[in-house]
């Protein structure tokens, strides 16, 4: 617990990884000061872009002890203001979930590999995110914990199934090696709360640590603060969950 | 992403960006998540340009309602011009 008489100190910077493909792409990273070792987390912006709600989001992981890192998922779709980009993928039907999964998989092995981590890695995201670190929590080995915030079509139908998105998340799960914590608004539509429950019983039949939480009067994206979706006594009480998560799995 | 609904369609105008007029050589129309318009989910749509970069786009975001409405004023001043011997 923080107390005033303690120093702090984060840095945060752009930093380059290696991702999907061996790709060179770029990401943000906070890291609290000091020696460590911290644990560190990956975290997975959602289709609005590496937008500055996610470094907002990064920076607060590092405020409270994580070395955090976001990389640019859409990268390969050029540079511009956040939505410049992400309306460009927008366009193309969101970036492959093969990339998604080498690049995010990248960023665990770049936070892995720094002197001042501790060897755990968790994995956030929300909205398009929150799919991609539960597809990556599925796919990759070597995360500690995996947190799912609103991600919608992990549940996906047949119809529903592209040369990008080939395989519904949800039919990975067997492969889950890691606790998940998921938060979700009763009042989403994707994912919607019986798409939520298809997943809850998914987890349930294969055996593995989950912990889920159904927010009423909460619909999608209820922490973005910027906008009119948030909520802030789910927000809070989601935040307290998530940092209670990670400490049980990632100290 | 989380709708996925997108469809494109080439077009042939012109659109006043955050660097003034460019030729529009696509039409981006989606219902996904907007940027600034206050729903979880909007009409979007992105007249761009691309062979001259992301910043070349004109964004519009809708309600439902309001792009419904937009359609049918758009056809209606269409079938007037053409009425009035325009077209």
């Amino acid at each position: 617990m923080y107390t005033t008489d303690m120093y702090e100190g984060v840095l945060a910077e752009t930093v380059t990884m290696t991702g999907a493909n061996g790709d060179l792409i770029n990401a943000y990273l906070a890291r609290p000061l000091g020696k460590g070792p911290f644990p560190a987390m990956v975290l997975v912006h959602h289709m609005p872009g590496w937008d500055q709600w996610y470094r907002e989001v990064t920076f607060k992981f590092a405020h409270h002890g994580y070395v955090a890192i976001s990389p640019n998922l859409y990268l390969r779709s050029g540079h511009g203001t956040p939505e410049d980009v992400a309306a460009k993928v927008r366009a193309e039907g969101g970036v492959p979930d093969d990339q998604a999964v080498g690049d995010l998989a990248g960023a665990m092995k770049h936070v892995r590999a720094l002197d001042y981590v501790n060897g755990k890695v968790g994995i956030f995201g929300t909205c398009s995110g929150g799919r991609h670190a539960y597809l990556t929590a599925c796919r990759t080995s070597g995360f500690d914990a995996v947190i799912d915030c609103w991600g919608g079509r992990v549940v996906m139908t047949p119809d529903q199934l592209t040369a990008n998105f080939p395989v519904s998340p949800l039919d990975y799960t067997k492969d889950l090696s890691c606790p998940i914590l998921g938060l979700f608004g009763e009042e989403d539509s994707s994912p919607t709360p019986e798409q939520v429950k298809l997943h809850e019983e998914e987890l349930k039949k294969y055996g593995k640590n989950y912990e889920f939480h159904m927010y009423p009067k909460a619909g999608h994206g209820f922490f973005y603060y910027d906008r009119p979706n948030y909520r802030q006594e789910q927000a809070v009480d989601g935040w307290k969950k998530i940092f209670a998560f990670l400490e049980k799995y990632l100290a | 992403m989380c709708t996925m609904i997108v469809e494109k369609v080439k077009i042939d105008g012109s659109g006043k960006g955050s660097q003034g007029w460019f030729r529009l050589q696509q039409a981006n129309v989606s219902y996904d998540h907007p940027y600034d318009a206050p729903y979880e989910h909007a009409l979007n749509i992105d007249f761009v340009n691309e062979s001259q970069g992301l910043s070349a786009r004109v964004a519009v975001e809708l309600s439902e309602s309001a792009a419904r409405e937009l359609v049918r004023t758009i056809l209606s001043v269409l079938d007037q011009a053409e009425a009035n011997g325009h077209l």
